[in-house]
């Protein structure tokens, strides 16, 4: 086969598109190093200072109670974001792919809206909606419903911020496989419902899983934002990232990086679960990316 | 089971896709919607299919009418030009689509659908991939596990977009004879679309012809072929040379020679439509035959092609003859001749010699 002869003895005149021997290594070298720089080190120092005054301290840093009130605040904030965003993103990458409707191209351009606003101004939006001074604050605090400085603040404000992940894995991948296939499944007598969930869902479910894990470690790690809307009350409405800042401006420089440690360990946890949900399937992701 | 569209239009935005279209399938029958890209012809098969919702105009299928029925209770078999099939399923899987998405009271079971999808995936000749994904397949295997998917509900109706456009010509001319006998065995209704009129022509019993969202013509591939009713017919079927002339007391001139009859036409300017091998050259003077200079002789295969150049419009005309014809004494390049139509259609010309419809042909009248 061709792709079996070039390991044999490749003649000079096939190497049209390959680069000389040291261009390549000294490419591959120079992306190494940024990637070792930028990604890797950091890393690595994050692990290094966290641990720099022994396990004992490490683990005294994470089990302590504003810690843990922080890790189960960041999770619940996700836990309702990332579902929420997840059946936006379908719903809206649906319309905008399987249908003509007037106000498409103003949608897509808001749907991006979160990825060109700063998050500070989007965590200001819900304080001056909601809060003391806002316009419908004073009316939901006599009826004693808090917003700001309390969880629907921080999930919403964390809802802004991620809304366009899922949406833009989504849209281009179903604009580009079009309607034949549902059009197909309904002439051979599926509902709407089979059709989504035989048809659709299966022929967009990587693009959806990377969007949820995107999404997921955005909603994690989000800080403008929340810092806005939180209020900074420990172990009530500090998150991990607004945690281990205030950890830092107080100088427990180990118990800051114990916790900014765990943060990381969550997003390589996504990382290391998409990358095994690829070799478990990844048979399956070549056919479908084939027609 | 029959279909019968009635007036059927479709509008989409402001581009009028289909003019008040009407045709008649009989039971058994196989037509082709045969015409250029943009004539109507697939809007007028997703129509039928319930693809599409015609903006005025029926659908009957046997007599009934099939427009307020949703797609998916025509149970009606379509085969998409780029197969549509389901990428993430296995061949076995496409074709049991249709019966495991049955409502459960007529869900067969899964044992059923095994024998039956074994069976439908032997019938198109594809019985070892049952395993395979559609990636796996080569374009012609996969057309017919379209085919397979298509028959699992047992349609009565089988629709098809341009089934053979995307598969090389070999390939092509195979699968339209399988084709065919298996229409035959199933006693299907079929109806399918093709630019290729030669497809048209040796796969179905009738033809009708779509140009700009009408249909032209319906008939017989020879009727078609040999009396076509319009001159869009006539150059889209086969070759014709065209030909600008005047029409006086019913005779066609070309170049104040007459050269054909033009009964029933007024007097003024008119377009002649004639075959090439409809043409005969001879070395001397005959009756209604016209002087020309043989520009080029081609032979190719069983055919002589013979360009002859004429001093009056438009120029230059092409004559196809028998090689055999050819053989005793051949033309050559340069030599005078004299050329005369067999037969010739003349259609009165609209300005600027444009040709107009000769007749407005109300397609349900033609069989």
């Amino acid at each position: 086969m061709a792709m079996t002869t070039p390991t044999l003895q490749a003649p000079p005149a096939l190497a049209t598109t390959t680069e000389p021997p040291a261009v390549r290594r000294g490419l591959i070298a120079g992306a190494l190093a940024f990637i070792a720089l930028f990604l890797v080190m950091p890393l690595a120092v994050v692990l290094a200072e966290a641990l720099r005054r022994g396990v004992g301290t490490y683990f005294e840093a994470i089990t302590e109670p504003y810690t843990l009130a922080a890790v189960k605040l960041t999770l619940i904030a996700a836990a309702v974001a990332v579902p929420l965003n997840l059946v936006f993103g379908l719903t809206a990458a649906w319309a905008i792919a399987k249908f003509e409707f007037r106000g498409k191209s103003l949608l897509i351009t808001l749907i991006d809206l979160p990825f060109s606003v700063s998050p500070v101004i989007a965590g200001l939006i819900y304080t001056l909606m909601f809060g003391a001074q806002g316009w419908v604050g004073p009316w939901l605090i006599e009826h004693d419903v808090r917003i700001i400085f309390a969880l629907p603040g921080i999930v919403l404000a964390t809802v802004f911020v991620t809304f366009p992940f899922v949406a833009r894995e989504l849209i281009p991948l179903m604009q580009d496989q079009g309607t034949d296939e549902e059009e197909a499944a309904a002439l051979l007598g599926a509902s709407g419902w089979q059709i989504f969930f035989r048809v659709t869902l299966p022929n967009v479910k990587w693009a959806l899983l990377y969007g949820v894990l995107l999404c997921n470690a955005r909603a994690m790690g989000e800080f403008g934002a929340v810092a806005v809307v939180s209020g900074h009350i420990r172990g009530v409405t500090n998150t991990m990232p607004l945690h281990i800042e205030i950890l830092y401006n107080e100088y427990k420089f180990a118990a800051s990086f114990a916790v900014a440690s765990l943060l990381a360990l969550l997003a390589v946890v996504t990382l290391v679960a998409k990358v095994l949900l690829e070799w478990r399937f990844g048979h399956e992701l070549a056919h479908n990316r084939g027609r | 089971m029959s279909i019968e569209v009635r007036g059927v239009e479709k509008v989409f935005g402001n581009f009028r896709a289909i003019h008040g279209v009407s045709l008649n399938v009989r039971e058994g029958e196989l037509v082709a919607l045969l015409g250029p890209s943009g004539s109507g012809k697939t809007t007028l098969l997703r129509v039928i299919a319930g693809l599409e919702f015609p903006t005025a105009g029926s659908i009957l299928f046997d007599g009934e009418d099939a427009v307020t029925r949703h797609v998916r209770e025509r149970k009606v078999g379509f085969v998409f030009q780029h197969y549509a099939l389901f990428k993430h399923m296995t061949v076995f899987n496409n074709v049991a689509f249709g019966l495991r998405v049955k409502p459960r009271a007529d869900r067969p079971a899964p044992e059923e659908i095994k024998a039956k999808v074994d069976a439908l995936l032997d019938l198109v000749q594809v019985g070892q991939f049952g395993n395979r994904y559609p990636s796996q397949l080569s374009g012609g295997q996969r057309q017919r596990v379209a085919l397979a998917r298509a028959l699992a509900i047992e349609p009565r109706v089988l629709l098809l977009d341009e089934p053979f456009g995307a598969l090389d010509a070999k390939v092509r001319k195979e699968l339209r004879r399988w084709l065919r006998g298996l229409h035959d065995r199933m006693g299907l209704t079929s109806v399918f679309v093709t630019h290729d009129q030669e497809e048209a022509m040796e796969l179905a019993d009738r033809v009708a012809v779509m140009n700009r969202g009408r249909i032209e013509q319906v008939g017989s591939p020879t009727e078609v072929y040999d009396t076509p009713a319009t001159p869009f017919v006539y150059e889209f079927l086969g070759n014709a040379n065209r030909l600008p002339c005047r029409i006086e007391k019913g005779r066609a001139l070309l170049g104040g020679t007459v050269f054909t009859e033009a009964e029933k036409l007024v007097d003024g300017a008119g377009i002649a439509f004639v075959r090439p091998h409809d043409i005969e050259v001879t070395t001397e003077r005959l009756t209604l035959s016209i002087p020309a200079v043989v520009r080029q002789v081609l032979v190719a295969g069983a055919v002589a092609k013979i360009e002859l150049s004429l001093e009056v419009e438009p120029g230059m005309i092409e004559v196809a003859l028998p090689r055999g014809a050819h053989w005793g004494a051949p033309f050559t390049a340069g030599q005078k001749v004299h050329w005369r139509a067999r037969t010739a259609r003349v259609f009165p010309a609209a300005d600027g010699g444009a040709p107009a419809a000769a007749v407005e042909v109300e397609p349900t009248t033609l069989k």
